[in-house]
C-alpha cells in the first residue's frame, strides 16, 4: 500500500503535465464550482439564471470531467446581502467542497466573499461586480477580477463623455460599494481632464422613485448627470430623467449599462447612450456562435458578465488540468502564467494583483432605425487597449505587487 | 417524572452540541453557532413578551447595535473579543433602558409602534454612519484571541466559546424567570393595577426587564458578529424584529426555552429549504398559520401542556393551565 503510494507519487512527479486520472490530486474527487449570484433581486437579469447556465455550458463543453473527476456546478442566491453571501461562501468552502466561486454580482457581496476566500485559500472569480477593492486592499492569490471594473468603466464612458465636452458633473449614485467606488473613479477621470464634480445624490439599492434625486440633479445645473448605478436602478433613473425633462438641458452618462438594460429601456429611450462593455454578442463569428447557444438555453442574449462566467470557468478548468490538481496555490500559479484566447478575448492574462487584463470597448446604443434585428442594439465606437483600460499595476495597493 | 425527562433531555442536548464540531459533514458547525445565537435572542426576547407581557417590535435594534459595536471595537479599535462582547452588551442594555423608558409610557399596540419607530431610527443611524459600511455591512472583523488564550480563528475553539456564552445567557434567562423578580414581572403581566396596588414600582421593573432583555439580545448579536466576522444591516432591519417574534410564538411564549426551539425551527427552515428561494417565507407562513389554528401554545408549550395533562397529580393544574404563568416554569 505504502509502496504503491510511493510509486504513484513518483509517477505524478515524473508526469506532472500528463495529468493521468489515476494520479491526479483532486480534493473530494470532484471539482465543484459554485455560482453565487443574484437570482431574485434587481441584478437577477445581469447575473441570475444566465450566469448559472453559462458556467454549466463551460463545464459541459469541457467534457464534464477534469483529470478524470466530475465537474459539478452548484448555485445559490445571495439576495444582494453581503452577510448572506459571505455565510454561503463560508459554508461552501468549509463543507460543500467548492473549489471556485464564480459570478459574484454585487460589489458588497463580492468584497465579503473575497475576504472569506482569502482566509480559506479557495478561488473566487469576480465577473458581476466592479469594486476596485478586489485587486487592491482585498487582493489575494485566490481572487481574480475578470470581466470589468470601475476603473475601466470610468476610462471608457467617463473619459469619452468628458472629451466630448461634458465638464461639470452631478452623480446619481447607488449607496454601496459599487456606486461609491464607481463615482470615485469617474470623478478622478473628470478632474484629470479639467472637469468639475458639482455634487452627488445617493440613493439606496432598488430605488423605484427617483423624483427627488432627479430634481437635485436638475438644480445642480451640471452639464452631465452621471448615473452611477446599474440594472433596474439605472433603468429607473434614466426613465425618470427623461420624464422630468432633465435630458433637454443636461446629458445623461450611464456609467454601467448592460445589454439587458438597453433591452428594458427600449431603443427610443436609450438611443445614443454611450456604454463601456468588455464584450458584445455581435462582435465576431465566435461570439455569435456562443450567443446563439446561450440564447437557445436561456431565451435571451448573454451579456459581458455571463460571457466572462463561461470564459473564466474554462480558464480555471484548463488551469486545473494543466496543474494536474485542484490545489488552490498550484492552480493560482498556473492561471497567472497562462494567456487566454477565446470568444471572450483574443488576448487576456492575469496580473499579480489578480486583475485579468484585456481590451475593453466603448459602444453606442443604436437608433431604432439602425437596429435590424431583435437584440441588435450596439455599435462600436472605440477600443480601449488593455493597458489603458485597467488601473496601472504601479497604482495598485495590493501587497502582492512587487515594487 | 417530568423533571427527570427534562434533565435527561438537557443532558442529551448538551452532549449532542459537544459532538457537533467533530461531524462537520453531518451538520455544519457555523450553522449551529448561528442557531444558538438566535436561540438566546429569542429566549431573551421572551423575557419581555412571554414573562412581562410587553410586545416589542424593535428588538433587532438591540441585536444589531451589539453586533456593530462589537465589530467596531474589534476591527477599528483592535480590542480583544471579551471587551468587544462586553461593549456590545453594555451598549444594547443602555439602549434597551432608553427605548424602554420611552416605550412603557404607553401599552399594547402603541408600545409596539413606539419600539418599532425607535428601532427604525437606530437602523437609519447604522445605514448612514461612516464606520458601518452601509449596505456593504461591516466586513473583515477579526475573531481575535479570547482572554489572550483561546484563538477564535479555529472554528472548534469558537464553537465551544459560543456554546459557553450562550449557555450562560440561557441560564441567566432561566434564573431571571424563576426569581422573585420574575414573579413580579408575571404579576405585572397578569394584572398591572393589582401589582401596583401591592406597592411594586412597576415602571422600574419594566425598564429593568427591557434592559435585561436587550442586554441578552446584545450578547447574541455580538456572538453572531464574531462568528460571521461581519455585521450587516440585516441584523438591525425590522425583518429581524419580526423573525424573533415568530420564533418566540412558534416555540411557545409561556415557556422559558420554547423560543429556542422556535429559533431552531425557523433557522433550519431557512437553511435547509434555501433552494426554494422566496417560497421559504410562504412555508414558514403556513407553519405559523397551523400553529395559530392548532397549537396556540407553541411547539414546546403544547408538549408541556400534553405532558402535564398525562400526569394524574397534575390533573387539577392542567385544567387551570391558562393561568399557569404563576408557578415556576421550564
Amino acid at each position: 500500500m505504502v509502496k504503491s503510494l510511493h510509486i504513484s507519487l513518483a509517477a505524478s512527479a515524473a508526469l506532472a503535465f500528463s495529468a493521468l486520472p489515476s494520479i491526479a490530486q483532486v480534493s473530494d474527487d470532484v471539482v465543484r464550482i459554485g455560482v453565487l449570484g443574484d437570482l431574485s433581486g434587481i441584478y437577477s437579469d445581469l447575473s441570475g439564471k444566465g450566469a448559472i447556465e453559462a458556467v454549466k455550458m463551460a463545464a459541459e463543453d469541457f467534457g464534464g470531467t477534469v483529470l478524470g473527476k466530475k465537474i459539478d456546478v452548484v448555485s445559490a442566491d445571495h439576495l444582494n446581502k453581503p452577510d448572506v453571501g459571505a455565510a454561503k461562501a463560508r459554508e461552501w468552502f468549509d463543507t460543500g467542497g467548492v473549489d471556485l466561486i464564480n459570478d459574484l454580482a454585487n460589489s458588497g457581496v463580492a468584497r465579503a466573499v473575497a475576504g472569506v476566500a482569502k482566509e480559506k485559500k479557495r478561488h473566487v472569480i469576480v465577473n458581476g461586480a466592479s469594486n476596485m477593492g478586489i485587486t487592491n486592499e482585498l487582493c489575494s492569490p485566490y481572487a481574480i477580477h475578470y470581466a470589468y471594473d470601475a476603473y475601466s468603466l470610468a476610462h471608457g464612458t467617463g473619459k469619452a463623455v468628458v472629451e466630448q465636452g461634458g465638464k461639470t458633473w452631478f452623480f446619481l449614485t447607488v449607496d454601496f460599494a459599487f456606486g461609491i467606488g464607481l463615482e470615485q473613479q469617474v470623478s478622478n477621470v473628470v478632474r484629470a481632464n479639467k472637469g468639475r464634480v458639482v455634487g452627488a445624490a445617493r440613493h439606496p439599492l432598488a430605488t423605484t422613485d427617483f423624483s427627488s434625486y432627479i430634481l437635485q440633479a436638475q438644480a445642480s445645473k451640471a452639464e452631465i448627470i452621471g448615473v452611477a448605478s446599474t440594472g433596474a436602478d439605472a433603468v429607473n433613473a434614466i426613465k425618470a430623467a427623461v420624464e422630468f425633462g432633465a435630458t433637454k438641458n443636461q446629458k445623461l452618462a450611464a456609467l454601467l449599462l448592460w445589454i439587458e438594460d438597453v433591452h428594458s429601456l427600449g431603443l427610443p429611450a436609450a438611443q445614443g447612450l454611450l456604454l463601456t462593455n468588455a464584450w458584445y454578442w455581435d462582435m465576431n463569428e465566435d461570439t455569435r456562435k456562443f450567443a446563439k447557444r446561450f440564447f437557445d438555453r436561456v431565451g435571451k442574449m448573454p451579456n459581458m458578465a455571463q460571457a466572462a462566467d463561461y470564459s473564466s470557468t474554462m480558464f480555471y478548468l484548463n488551469a486545473v488540468k494543466a496543474a494536474g490538481t485542484d490545489d488552490a496555490d498550484k492552480v493560482s500559479a498556473k492561471m497567472r502564467e497562462t494567456k487566454v484566447h477565446d470568444m471572450f478575448t483574443k488576448d487576456g492574462h492575469v496580473r499579480a494583483d489578480g486583475r485579468f487584463v484585456h481590451d475593453m470597448y466603448l459602444w453606442q446604443v443604436k437608433t431604432p432605425a439602425e437596429s435590424k434585428a431583435p437584440w441588435d442594439y450596439l455599435k462600436p465606437v472605440a477600443t480601449i487597449p488593455a493597458e489603458q483600460a485597467f488601473q496601472p499595476l504601479s497604482e495598485s495597493t495590493c501587497p502582492l505587487v512587487k515594487k | 417524572m417530568l423533571v427527570l425527562l427534562k434533565s435527561s433531555l438537557m443532558i442529551a442536548v448538551v452532549a449532542a452540541l459537544l459532538a457537533v464540531p467533530f461531524v462537520p459533514h453531518l451538520i455544519y458547525p457555523v450553522f449551529v453557532m448561528k442557531v444558538m445565537c438566535f436561540a438566546l435572542f429569542a429566549c431573551a426576547y421572551n423575557l419581555l413578551l412571554g414573562h412581562t407581557g410587553i410586545v416589542s417590535f424593535g428588538h433587532a435594534a438591540f441585536f444589531g447595535t451589539a453586533a456593530y459595536v462589537t465589530g467596531y471595537a474589534m476591527r477599528d479599535l483592535g480590542l480583544p473579543p471579551e471587551i468587544g462582547i462586553a461593549a456590545g452588551i453594555i451598549c444594547s442594555a443602555a439602549l434597551g433602558a432608553a427605548i424602554g423608558t420611552l416605550a412603557i409610557r404607553r401599552q399594547g399596540i402603541y408600545l409596539a409602534m413606539i419600539t418599532l419607530a425607535l428601532a427604525q431610527l437606530v437602523y437609519f443611524v447604522f445605514l448612514q454612519a461612516e464606520f458601518t459600511g452601509a449596505e456593504d455591512g461591516m466586513q473583515e472583523i477579526p475573531r481575535g484571541v479570547l482572554f489572550g488564550l483561546i484563538n477564535l480563528r479555529s472554528d472548534i475553539n469558537l464553537f465551544y466559546v459560543v456554546m459557553a456564552f450562550i449557555g450562560a445567557g440561557l441560564w441567566l434567562v432561566y434564573r431571571i424567570v424563576n426569581s422573585p423578580f420574575g414573579e413580579v414581572l408575571r404579576a405585572i403581566r397578569e394584572h398591572e393595577p393589582r401589582a401596583r396596588s401591592l406597592g411594586y414600582a412597576i415602571e422600574k421593573y419594566k425598564i429593568l426587564a427591557f434592559a435585561l432583555s436587550a442586554g441578552l439580545s446584545g450578547l447574541a448579536g455580538s456572538l453572531k458578529c464574531i462568528v460571521f466576522q461581519l455585521a450587516a444591516l440585516t441584523d438591525v432591519h425590522w425583518h429581524m424584529s419580526g423573525e424573533v417574534i415568530l420564533m418566540t410564538l412558534l416555540g411557545g411564549m409561556s415557556t422559558v426555552f420554547g423560543p429556542a426551539i422556535g429559533a431552531i425551527l425557523v433557522s433550519a427552515l431557512h437553511h435547509y429549504f434555501d433552494a426554494l428561494g422566496a417560497w421559504v417565507t410562504i412555508v414558514i407562513g403556513l407553519i405559523f398559520i397551523l400553529c395559530v389554528l392548532v397549537f396556540r401554545r407553541g411547539v414546546v408549550g403544547q408538549l408541556h401542556h400534553m405532558l402535564q395533562e398525562q400526569r394524574p397529580t397534575a390533573l387539577h393544574a392542567g385544567r387551570l393551565d391558562l393561568k399557569e404563568g404563576q408557578h415556576a416554569q421550564v
